[in-house]
């Protein structure tokens, strides 16, 4: 195998892409470009704008009444004709994929509708009510945990849904016995690396057959094809799941369409036509699927020297609202490999899973590894800085040693090969790690801000389908029976005129398969590139595939193109059999060479490769004794080392471990605190080079994305569990201006458990980048306390000291907005008035009156002496919409005080909010004072909340304002805003 | 994400233009360059019952000098005034702003005037139309006014822009020889909308400064000069004085550091220019 | 011209690719959509439909421009131009795109017809363009595959090819 690769070979050599011209005249097949059936209808699907709410009722028909809409679907719909996902733990919980009862996230499917076109079908969401009663969110994964929490799932009666404890070695007595016992604590944010392609899918459903048959732009792992027939209560061969031909980037994100899958396909058997979904971009943002954010306590036991001899890992898992196959994959993935670069062999582990009202979590470029290194790398430098000792040191002196692979981790991992010291200190040399110093010397005479960063990380590729059972303990293993490996497969085949098609079940993402396998086969086989056809389309129904079957986990490289090597070699065998009888040489003597099958000994001795390949298609009866066809070759391969776990919980989670080592210069503007990087210097060990351009797109990719979660990115949610990133306004991806070019080395050791000695390379810049940015501005900073994403304002906010006063007083306070985010509003005002406090009361009471006061409304209804209902129109610029609101008087002491709580709700989103009224008696007539506090969510908040606070206010000032009118007076509110602004909000007649 | 319907009139004349726009009342809207707008159409936050398209209009399509003025038809996209071939001598603070304003794709389409009427309170135009001292011409169906753009701008969003009125035209005020400009901007990421923006003049009449991205709309003020031991306290006051807001993207703080410290080097640099 | 209600569909004609077509439309019809479903032409793609992700930029009278911002009805009399129209015959790339393949400026492909078409402006009007004056235009757009080094290099090597094309060509 080691002749592969080889100088002269097509192997590692930086060709074309094969994929590249169709793509570039704009003749990709994504899935939004596939042909449909003429019948085809459009799904759109109406979101939950809260983020935790009982739901009352849904009232459909009036959507169902629009011309052009075929069907309208709720969750008990939903129900009726499918079954709960599965979930991937043992615990008393369903997951549905679309909302029953209750929303537990802001974007959770409530309803759907499938019509004649996208745009009709939305002007059916506008149509359907919802009645929503509103409970208590949690979004932080710590306050989830208190015992008086709201709990989302009442079924499991606490949103701790699944906890497991590990010891490995003997970590009690290292941490005893420990010089130094130094830890950390990271709270991990959410991020995404939100491909620019979002989900799709195109379903159709055969009443004839039982069966649905679906395309989707869905990733892989196929292991989910089975959660997907279950759930629509089908056998796996009557669900049949098509991948186009293109994909527009995943990252892990699109394994996350599958429950739209299950979705599109009822939705199709609803309306008796195939239904299309493309999802956008504000779905994707709000509820497609997010990296999990974790918090995270890491201590380690260490020597003087800097000697790590224990880890004591403490990880709370946050996985959103539903616990979504695979997860808790995330959490669980780096398990073989919890000990990072480092040769540690006492550790303990604590894993705990909690449900908050956000977004289920799943597949996301780097899983589970940014979370692990940010904690282990950030300990590593706070280690060196409590021992006064250069970082780089203790990194060195914690390394596996370079003659102990493979090596066998404490967790049960195994390292494949690697050769860390000297990748180190080749980056260090060839990254000028020196001149960085200098620079940073120099920068810090000056009085600016400059720091340094190292990460050193174990990227794992090839995940082991059986690492996820680690969650169960052995006894729960036991009776579910051992799972693990992970097969990989590829088939060849040769047609009548014996040219060669490769099909694999890679489902590639963009990452250029289909020319790496050409390659590979190519030169297996001796031909041009061009005469090797490759298909990567994969069909459950046609192609072969497993449940390891799929894009993810780095797996192509090293196992995909593996499995293809070796079925060409088998082929070759064959094909070297039959035309050694008719070259009248030994097989042995026979080569594949420029498309023609020779006599190495005597080249002009040859026959065309096609002539021989072709014949078993037309001559099998000349094929030699004990020879098989040459038509179809398919190859599964699974590596003998994923084993399943242990009975002491020992994982050996991935088949390879690469190697980066990233180091990082950054200055820091002292006046905008935004982070500059310098220098970036990114080394990589990823086995065999299969095609260097790839494998330099795979690291700058990812390194971009790094970069993104490290300064800017970050799904952010309000208190009230509102989603405040609903755009790509606010959920920031970096333009060719934020991304710097890294320096990019590559040591190769290759694996020596791959076919190819390939590993796995694109995902590790996810795990080693934004901690190496964050060692930085800790060093820069002369902080240990450092939390992504390292927002200028953020890091302004961990210098500055006392503000500077105002020269005089101010008259209003700014308002006072929670800092992390939330959402809430504050504000006061007065106004004086001629009436009376007996009348300005009365007012308050009269739904008349509140009918003129309230801005917007178009009628007001009293429930009750102290509620009332109003149909309100609000809007501020452009931006307008019809909202339903709920007001109640409470706390009442007639005539003086009353508070006005209210809530809205329309298809902008909702708002909350309470008011106090106080009532002062005047030489003139009456003093009104208020003070409020109001939040605002659903998708005003997602993707307006820059324009919003204001908005809110202006609508607030106006009730007062149209209340102080009524009752004869004018707002004593500075130059007149109020005034003003009521020109354009007039109520119209 | 798409848009509700609406009716849609693409009219010959300004004429036919503004009786539509006062026909159909709150519920009709001008369509410029749609950079603003569409995204809003395609988010439903919009739900205009008319929109009027007013870039047919060869009478707003212009840029004009008259005197101490440059005038901006509300039909000039932003590509057109950048690439203006006077614009660096005459309105040398635009010059530098343009760089900031979105993408060269997104100047391609959007008007100057649409950016006035949208009114975003962190936009550059409405900050330098301010900061220089310009004028609004607003045209109703019956009537026409012109609006100094300091009482123009209002809030978030809110102008003071009467129903069934549209922009004709900004004017900014020409520069004249002696007085420096400058402009500084600090936001996430390039192209993105500011979290603060300063503009500053130096003239005979002294040091103005405008300030977007802090309060609900432009604000501009005038301060000593620099080297006065209250400027300090001046620039102080005016970070106070703009009721900054925490947002998960900056602190409140935050934009009152980043109104004293751009301030300060804004003023410092149009100072410099004129000198 | 008369208002054009909102329930049916209207006429609009402009240049596509530089032949004329006649379509009707709903007034909201966006032209990202038009060119898409309607006309047929998916080269074109959407990413964001708020004007952000840059994968719809097409060139509407020889600028680049969101085809996600912009309503069908606004190109009335407009000459729009779309990827499928970049290489001078369907077997050819033209130098863009060929720099495109040769330096693996692109992996995915999705944001890929949106930077070619915003490039192909700025090379054809300045043909000398820097890296700065590259990254400005690409800076309207956000690719999520490459990190854009690669990307650059193409977009240069396309600029070196483009100005001895010229020279030749003078
Ligand atoms: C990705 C992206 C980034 C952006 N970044 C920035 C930025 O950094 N800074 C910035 O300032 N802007 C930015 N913008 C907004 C851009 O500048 C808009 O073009 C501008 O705000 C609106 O101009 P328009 O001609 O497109 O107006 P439209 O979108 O057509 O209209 C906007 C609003 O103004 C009204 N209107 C337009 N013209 C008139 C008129 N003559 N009379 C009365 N009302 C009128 C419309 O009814 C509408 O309510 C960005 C836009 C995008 C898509
Ligand atoms: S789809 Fe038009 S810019 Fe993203
Ligand atoms: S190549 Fe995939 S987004 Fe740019």
């Amino acid at each position: 195998m080691k002749s592969l690769g080889a100088a002269g070979g097509l192997i590692g050599r930086p060709v074309e892409r094969i994929e590249d011209a169709g793509l570039l005249t704009g003749r990709g097949r994504y899935i939004d470009d596939l042909p449909v059936r003429r019948d085809t209808a459009h799904l759109a699907i109406l979101r939950s704008p809260h983020a935790h709410a009982e739901v009352r009722a849904i009232s459909t028909a009036a959507a169902l009444a629009l011309p052009g809409v075929f069907a309208v679907l709720t969750g008990e719909d939903v129900a009726r004709l499918t079954r709960s996902m599965t979930v991937g733990v043992k615990a008393n919980v369903e997951c549905w994929p679309i909302a029953r009862d209750r929303v537990r996230y802001v974007g959770e499917p409530v309803a759907l509708v499938v019509a004649e076109n996208r745009y009709v079908a939305e002007d059916a969401l506008d149509l359907i009510e919802v009645e929503y009663e509103t409970l208590t969110a949690v979004v932080d994964p710590e306050k989830a945990l208190a015992a008086d929490a709201p709990v989302l799932h009442p079924s499991l009666g606490t949103n701790l849904i699944n906890e497991r404890s590990f010891g490995y070695g003997d970590p009690e007595a290292a941490f005893a016995t420990a010089a130094h016992r130094i830890s950390i604590r990271i709270a991990y944010p959410r991020n995404s690396c939100t491909p620019i392609e979002t989900y799709g899918v195109i379903a159709e459903y055969d009443p004839a057959e039982d069966a649905y048959d679906v395309t989707a732009n869905f990733q892989g792992p196929f292991s989910i094809h089975a959660v997907i027939a279950r759930a629509l209560n089908v056998p796996g061969n009557r669900m049949r799941l098509r991948t186009p031909p293109d994909s527009g980037g995943s990252f892990g994100i699109k394994q996350g369409v599958f429950p739209y899958v299950i979705l599109a396909a009822v939705a199709a058997r609803v309306a008796g036509r195939p239904v299309k979904w493309i999802e956008d971009r504000l779905e994707h943002l709000t509820a497609s699927v997010s990296a999990t954010n974790r918090v995270t306590t890491l201590e380690a036991a260490v020597t003087p020297e800097g000697q790590i001899t224990a880890l004591n890992w403490d990880q709370l898992e946050d996985c959103g609202a539903h616990l979504r196959a695979p997860e808790p994959a995330t959490l669980y993935r780096m398990h073989g490999n919890m000990t990072g670069a480092y040769a540690i062999r006492n550790v303990a582990i604590r894993n705990r899973v909690v449900l908050t009202n956000k977004t289920p979590t799943g597949l996301n470029r780097g899983f589970g590894g940014p979370q692990i290194y940010f904690a282990l790398e950030r300990l590593v430098h706070k280690i060196a800085d409590e021992l006064r000792l250069d970082p780089l040191d203790v990194i060195r002196r914690n390394l596996v040693p370079g003659d102990a692979f493979p090596y066998r981790t404490a967790t049960g991992g195994l390292l494949d090969s690697g050769d860390y010291q000297t990748a180190i200190d080749r980056a260090c040399a060839e990254g000028g790690l020196e001149t960085l110093r200098q620079r940073r010397a120099i920068a810090r005479a000056e009085g600016r801000l400059y720091g340094i960063g190292f990460a050193a990380v174990v990227e794992p590729s090839v995940s082991n389908m059986g690492y996820i059972t680690t969650v169960l303990s052995p006894d729960e293993r036991k009776k579910a029976g051992p799972k693990n490996g992970a097969q990989s497969v590829a088939t060849i085949a040769i047609d009548p005129l014996g040219s060669v098609t490769v099909k694999v079940a890679s489902v590639p993402q963009g990452q250029g398969h289909r020319t790496v396998l050409a390659q590979v086969v190519a030169e297996r086989l001796g031909l041009s590139m061009e005469a090797v056809r490759v298909n990567t389309e994969l069909d459950t129904s046609r192609d072969a595939w497993s449940i390891a079957s799929g894009n993810y986990a780095s797996r192509f490289a090293a196992a995909v193109a593996g499995a293809a090597s070796l079925a060409a070699g088998r082929i070759r065998e064959r094909l070297a059999a039959i035309a050694a009888t008719q070259l009248n040489i030994t097989s042995e003597n026979v080569d594949f060479r420029d498309g023609k099958v020779l006599d190495r000994n005597n080249p002009d001795n040859a026959l065309s490769f096609a002539r021989v390949a072709a014949s078993s298609h037309w001559a099998p009866g000349t094929l030699p004794d004990g020879t098989d066809q040459t038509i179809h070759e398919t190859v599964f391969w699974t590596p003998e080392q994923l084993e399943a776990p242990t009975a002491t919980d020992g994982i050996n989670s991935s088949l390879c471990h690469g190697f980066i080592f990233d180091i990082c210069g950054v200055e820091i503007d002292r006046t905008t605190g935004q982070v500059r990087i310098d220098h970036y210097v990114t080394m990589h060990d990823c086995g065999r080079i299969l095609h260097p351009g790839m494998v330099e797109g795979q690291v700058r990719g990812g390194f971009a994305q790094a970069v993104g979660a490290a300064l800017y990115e970050e799904y952010a949610y309000g208190g009230d569990g509102s989603f405040l990133t609903g755009t790509l306004a606010d959920y920031l991806i970096p333009t060719v201006m934020e991304t710097p070019e890294p320096l990019v080395l590559h040591h190769e050791t290759p694996s020596p458990f791959t076919p190819l000695g390939a590993k796995g390379v694109g995902e590790g810049n996810c795990m080693s980048t934004p901690v190496c940015i964050a060692n930085a501005v800790a060093d820069a900073l002369g902080i240990e306390d450092v939390q992504l994403p390292l927002s200028p304002s953020r890091i302004t906010g961990w210098r500055h000291g006392e503000e500077r006063p105002p020269s005089k007083p101010l008259d209003a306070k700014p308002a006072a907005t929670g800092a992390s985010g939330e959402r809430m509003l504050t504000g006061s005002g007065s106004a004086e008035v001629s009436a009376t406090r007996e009348a300005v009361w009365a007012m308050l009471l009269d739904p008349n009156t509140l009918k003129a006061i309230i801005p917007g409304a178009h009628e007001v209804r009293k429930v009750s002496d102290t509620h009332f209902r109003a149909e309100v129109t609000l809007g501020i610029g452009p931006v307008k919409g019809r909202y339903r609101a709920d007001i109640r008087l409470s706390d009442m002491v007639e005539p003086e005080a009353v508070t006005l709580a209210g809530g809205t709700e329309g298809a902008l989103g909702s708002g909350r909010g309470t008011g106090r009224v106080t009532l002062t008696e005047t030489t003139n007539g009456t003093r009104i004072d208020y003070r409020y506090e109001a939040a605002i969510g659903g998708k005003v908040a997602s993707v307006g909340g820059r324009l919003l606070d204001g908005a809110a206010r202006v609508v607030i000032g106006q009730f007062f304002q149209a209340l102080a009118r009524h009752a004869g007076g004018a707002p004593s509110l500075a130059n007149g805003l109020i005034q003003r602004l009521m020109a354009p909000f007039r109520r119209r007649g | 994400m798409k848009p509700a319907s609406f009716d849609f009139l693409c009219p010959d004349t300004l004429e036919e233009a503004l009786a539509a726009l006062s026909q159909g009342g709150p519920e009709a809207r001008v369509i410029a360059g749609g950079q603003s707008l569409v995204p809003m159409l395609n988010m439903r936050l919009a739900r205009p019952a008319l929109l009027v398209d007013i870039m047919r209009l060869e009478a707003l399509r212009r840029i004009e000098t008259s005197g101490d003025e440059i005038s901006v038809g509300a039909g000039v996209r932003q590509a057109e005034l950048e690439t203006w071939t006077s614009l660096g001598r005459d309105l040398p603070l635009l010059a530098a702003v343009f760089p900031w304003i979105g993408h060269v794709q997104t100047r391609s389409r959007g008007t100057v005037c649409g950016s006035i009427a949208h009114a975003d309170p962190s936009a550059e135009l409405p900050l330098s139309l301010v900061t220089l001292g310009g004028w609004v011409s607003l045209r109703g169906h019956k009537q026409k006014r012109r609006v100094k753009a300091d009482d123009f701008f209002i809030g978030m969003m809110a102008t003071d822009l009467a129903e069934g009125e549209m922009i004709e035209a900004v004017h900014f005020p020409r520069a004249r020889p002696g007085s420096g400009y400058a402009f500084r901007e600090v936001g996430r990421r390039h192209g993105d909308f500011a979290i603060v923006a300063c503009a500053a003049v130096a003239d005979e009449r002294g040091l103005r400064l405008g300030i977007a991205g802090v309060d609900d709309r432009p604000r501009v003020f005038s301060l000593p000069p620099l080297d006065d031991s209250q400027f300090d306290d001046a620039i102080n006051d005016i970070a106070w004085s703009l009721n900054a807001r925490d947002d998960f993207h900056a602190s409140a703080r935050y934009r009152r550091d980043l109104v004293r410290s751009l301030g300060r080097e804004t003023l410092k640099e149009a100072s410099r220019c004129r000198a | 011209m008369p208002r054009m209600n909102a329930t049916r569909r209207h006429p609009v004609n402009f240049t596509l690719n530089g032949r004329a077509v006649s379509v009707e439309v709903e007034n909201r019809m966006l032209l990202s959509d038009l060119l898409r479903h309607e006309i047929g032409l998916t080269g074109t793609h959407v990413g964001c439909e708020h004007g952000v992700c840059g994968a719809c930029t097409v060139q509407i009278d020889g600028r680049p421009a969101r085809a996600c911002l912009t309503l069908a009805q606004q190109v009335r009399g407009s000459d729009v131009r779309t990827v499928e129209a970049l290489s001078p015959n369907p077997a050819e790339l033209s130098p863009l795109q060929a720099a495109f393949r040769r330096h693996h400026g692109l992996q995915c492909g999705f944001c890929t017809p949106g930077i070619l078409m915003s490039l192909d402006t700025l090379l054809r009007e300045t043909p000398d363009a820097d890296r700065d004056e590259i990254r400005e235009h690409l800076s309207g757009h956000l690719c999520r595959c490459t990190g854009y080094a690669s990307i650059i290099e193409a977009a240069l090597a396309a600029a070196d090819e483009l100005r001895k094309e010229e020279k030749t060509n003078a």
